[in-house]
């Protein structure tokens, strides 16, 4: 059965969430890739004010394409993660609670989110029609000029997710291959 | 000589395009059930039921299956008795794809200067665009929305030829490995061996359209495909790297006359989510 969360996340919530668990999202996440991080991470180098407020917040590693009219928005799955892991460490320790993606994290990810209790949820990549149907609302919040690659908020409902990495070091997709792997 | 007019390669292009971001190719979403049916794992059973309801929802809602519409790959082989009139060809197939995604609602994922700028071209093109010319009168337009994540994981090596079929299959396997959950398993993985080094990286990439359920006609090379799939799947990766049986729906493997000195085998995935389509005009 899915665990239903509301976000903002906590470490009250966090603390109860463990490799594995399928969860159900709802409230508000944030969308950013690869170009709206470098943005984040150069303001805050410059100790200028994010468009948004980190604590607690959980960013949605996404790019959608363009809604239909009358649609809240277009197919929006997740995207590959490693190409923040440069970036996420910084926003984790600046407040950011949660990471909704595809694939593995670096070690300097993960050690970061038992140092801060941050989780990182895995999203069915390519699966963009379907998670789209959880999302209610999607406007831009910041840099615009990136078209698909904007920073974004959305009001999700029963957003569909798994957790991969927990805060006391599990690691989904360690554990399932090791799992399932034959010799 | 037959004449064929742009404006019709345009419409092609674009059809072909918007189409295939919506509907899956019947003999993919087939591999994709049986996988589902078959499933050991409960996690990646679930999964597995997430893609086909995708699917379903892509197609009844045209909401494209994934937001990555990628990078547009074309293939012509243009006949050689066969005239083309109207304009250039290339901003023919350039100009299909521009309208193609803007009347699909398909994400524009180019940007023109690869290092520095990267400011989207904001219609997705250009198109990557390979032309032969074969006999006859007649264009056969293949098309392959290629989303980053599974380019990404994309790999060349020349091995030297000592180390040969052993060497070709640990290559492969240990790619799959490595890539783990990034490519959105369950993947097909394009490999090319032989040629060089570019032509090694087309026919991987080209080895993609193929349907499901067929091998190479080369005994040999079937063999080797079937070996490959056995001990990728023995990986225990699964859909989405969440653990499971099904890491990759087929292993289909191209080969061509290489260098005496050479053994050059390149690796090119697609997701599960292999949209490709062609036409013929």
């Amino acid at each position: 059965m899915a665990k239903k969360i509301t976000l903002p996340l906590t470490d009250e919530i966090v603390k109860d969430l463990k490799s594995g668990d399928e969860v159900l999202l709802s409230g508000v996440m944030y969308v950013g890739r690869d170009a709206a991080h470098k943005r984040l991470v150069t303001s805050l180098d410059k100790g200028e004010k994010l468009p948004l407020d980190l604590k607690g917040a959980t960013i949605f590693f996404m790019g959608p394409s363009p809604a239909r009219p009358g649609k809240a928005i277009g197919s929006a799955g997740p995207t590959t993660s490693y190409r923040m892991d440069s970036y996420s460490p910084r926003l984790i320790a600046e407040g950011l609670k949660g990471m909704i993606g595809k694939g593995m994290r670096s070690q300097a990810v993960k050690d970061a989110m038992k140092e801060y209790k941050a989780v990182y949820f895995g999203a069915i990549g390519g699966a963009g029609a379907l998670i789209s149907k959880s999302i209610k609302k999607a406007d831009v919040l910041a840099y615009d000029d990136l078209g698909a690659e904007a920073l974004r908020k959305l009001e999700v409902e029963d957003f569909p997710a798994t957790v991969v990495n927990d805060i006391y070091g599990g690691d989904l997709y360690e554990e399932g291959k090791a799992k399932y792997k034959k010799d | 000589m037959r004449e064929i007019k742009t404006d019709e390669i345009i419409k092609t292009v674009s059809r072909l395009f918007e189409h295939s971001c919506h509907y899956l190719p019947d003999d993919v979403l087939a591999t994709i059930k049986k996988a589902h049916d078959a499933e050991e794992s409960p996690v990646a059973k679930e999964v597995l039921g997430k893609i086909l309801e995708n699917a379903d929802i892509a197609g009844a809602e045209q909401i494209p299956l994934c937001q990555d519409t990628g990078l547009s790959v074309v293939w012509l082989e243009l006949g050689q008795e066969a005239h083309i009139v109207g304009g250039d060809l290339n901003e023919a197939v350039n100009e299909g794809v521009r309208q193609g995604y803007d009347k699909g609602y398909l994400r524009k994922s180019v940007v023109r200067q690869p290092f520095s700028a990267r400011v989207n071209t904001k219609d997705n093109t250009p198109a990557d665009i390979w032309t032969t010319i074969v006999p006859g009168d007649k264009l056969k337009i293949s098309v392959l929305p290629k989303g980053g994540g599974s380019e990404n994981m994309s790999r060349l090596t020349v091995l030297a030829p000592a180390q040969g079929r052993q060497g070709i299959i640990d290559f492969v396997v240990n790619r799959v490995s490595e890539s783990g959950s990034n490519p959105c398993p369950p993947v097909t993985v394009g490999v090319g061996i032989g040629g060089t080094t570019e032509k090694t990286m087309m026919l991987a990439k080209k080895a993609l359209l193929r349907k499901m359920g067929e091998h190479n006609p080369d005994p040999e090379v079937a063999e080797m495909e079937k070996e490959i799939l056995e001990k990728v799947n023995k990986l225990g990766i699964g859909a989405m790297g969440y653990g499971g049986r099904t890491t990759a729906l087929a292993v289909n493997v191209e080969t061509h006359p290489c260098h005496i000195a050479s053994l050059p085998v390149a690796v090119n995935m697609q997701c599960w989510c292999n949209r490709h389509e062609e036409a013929t005009i």
